[in-house]
């Protein structure tokens, strides 16, 4: 071992102490996860929402084109007719099942792409977690938006002709424009 | 009161002392590393994570008792135990206080020969729990251990020999009672630095602990000699570590920082309370100082720790013991 090398190196080790030292009045980075949480990035999918028009009607119709477009098979729609004494969604049909398993779903937003109404929306929300494969099962309620303030929520009695074949009501035309 | 009781009672007071200081040594250095490192470290147990060593207790006890096949079961089963008895029959001989319940042998008057053969067979543990694990990185990590044990303690009782030359005794009482007159600048620190320097090294090696660490090398090794232990057994491995720690920083402060020794201790009604604060301070600053060490430096080469343990510390500590001789033999003031 040269000398004049181990006098060099030696050297070097208060600097490298130093470093470490100075870490010591460093805030911790650590985030503790249940009690903080990190900001989502403004772009993040996280846990699906199933969302709601103003009048409190949902928005979903049933067409389970999400459940066609999902490569991995996650999602399960079972649609049924809507009437005017029991109105889930303005148009003829509403998702009477609508179940997302939260095991296979990965993420990726192609049900979101896909959907007509933009009814489904992965949200800013943590992915979920549980206990038992049956928790891991998203059922519609648990999927669904709460309605408006001062909205009804589903099923509503709408008055007939309302809704008949559009998808939402014609709101009224602006005659300025 | 008879001497017997007085062992007695002298005994458990060190073992309370050296196992409470166990438990908390791994929350100081966990926690402690953390924070040199920008973490936070375990709170999750009780306030601060101070119940930590209680929960890691807990789970180890009810861990299942295991002995690998083809395992020497005697060996297997005695090798923890030969790990942590030299490290807690240390504490025998170190004055750690002026009263006479801190002192089980400390004025024996071949104290430092004691410490030297203790720490010569603390390494039987590490190799023959490397050797009865019938594993192969248990092994290379027990071949390991011998290696570098045998190679640092000979430097180590160099630096250990400058301090008796400068004592004249070779009794644990008398090097503390030779640093203790006058002001701090009667600590061997100032008067043997290369041996101080030399004696941290060699604690470190003889530790196994980074940057020597190369006898349980995660990478390369799993866990080196621990690696098929588990439960309560690894409990006492993992013990022998941290009350060698204590005991070394102990050694430490008696050789170099005037052991119990600082303002005030000759007082007579604060002064044996002081001379436990003195120790405990001076103990808890070389752990510290471990813990940034291991913080800071990464893992020597197996030929460079070799090379820096035969061809550096073991001629330094040589040089140094000549010089010292010759300074004392002149009579250079300071020396004599």
């Amino acid at each position: 071992m040269d000398i004049r090398e181990l006098i060099n190196g030696a050297a070097k080790i208060p600097a490298g102490f130093a470093t470490v030292l100075k870490t010591l009045f460093v805030k911790p980075v650590t985030i503790e996860y249940p009690k903080q949480k990190r900001e989502f990035t403004s772009r993040f999918r996280g846990r699906h929402e199933l969302k709601r028009h103003d009048n409190g009607l949902e928005k979903c119709i049933g067409c389970a084109l999400c459940a066609a477009a999902c490569p991995a098979d996650a999602i399960y729609v079972e649609a049924s007719e809507n009437s005017n004494e029991k109105r889930f969604s303005p148009g003829e049909r509403y998702a009477k099942t609508y179940e997302i398993n939260m095991l296979r779903c990965i993420f990726c937003g192609y049900c979101e792409d896909a959907c007509p109404t933009n009814a489904i929306v992965l949200e800013q929300i943590e992915f979920p977690s549980g206990y038992t494969r049956e928790s891991m099962i998203f059922k519609k309620d648990m999927l669904l938006v709460k309605p408006p303030e001062g909205v009804p929520a589903t099923p509503q009695v709408t008055p007939p002709g309302t809704f008949d074949r559009s998808i939402v009501p014609y709101p009224p035309i602006d005659q300025n424009v | 009161m008879t001497p017997l009781l007085q062992a007695i009672i002298t005994s458990v007071f060190i073992l309370a002392v050296a196992l409470g200081g166990f438990a908390y040594t791994t929350v100081l250095e966990r926690k402690f590393i953390a924070r040199l490192q920008a973490r936070i470290g375990p709170n999750r147990a009780g306030p601060f994570g101070l119940l930590q060593p209680v929960a890691d207790g807990i789970k180890l006890i009810f861990k299942e008792s295991i002995f690998p096949a083809q395992a020497d079961k005697w060996m297997y089963f005695l090798a923890p135990m030969l790990a942590v008895i030299p490290a807690l029959v240390i504490f025998a001989v170190i004055p750690m206080c002026k009263w006479e319940i801190c002192n089980l042998a400390s004025d024996v008057n071949i104290g430092v020969l004691y410490i030297a053969a203790i720490l010569g067979t603390a390494v039987y543990g590490m190799v023959l729990a490397g050797w009865s694990s019938n594993n192969k990185y248990a092994s290379l990590g027990g071949l390991r251990a011998s290696a570098q044990v045998i190679s640092y303690e000979l430097a180590m009782g160099l630096s250990m020999v400058a301090v008796v030359l400068m004592a004249g005794t070779t009794s644990m009482k008398g090097i503390v009672d030779f640093q203790q007159p006058g002001n701090i600048l009667g600590w061997l620190i100032f008067r043997q630095p290369v041996a101080a320097v030399v004696f941290a090294i060699t604690c470190l090696a003889e530790l196994a602990r980074a940057p020597f660490d190369l006898v349980e090398a995660e990478q390369e090794l799993t866990a080196g000699h621990m690696t098929e232990y588990g439960g309560m057994k690894f409990a006492l491995f993992y013990m022998s570590e941290y009350v060698k720690m204590i005991g070394l920083s102990m050694l430490f402060a008696t050789f170099f920082l005037g052991g119990w020794s600082g303002p005030f201790v000759n007082d007579p009604n604060l002064g044996g309370l002081l001379s436990f604060v003195y120790m405990a301070v001076k103990v808890i600053i070389g752990l510290m100082m471990m813990i940034w060490i291991r913080a800071t430096l990464p893992r020597f080469r197996y030929d460079k720790l070799m090379a820096f343990g035969w061809k550096v510390l073991l001629p330094l500590a040589l040089a140094n013991i000549v010089i010292t001789a010759i300074l004392i033999a002149a009579g250079v003031p300071g020396y004599k």
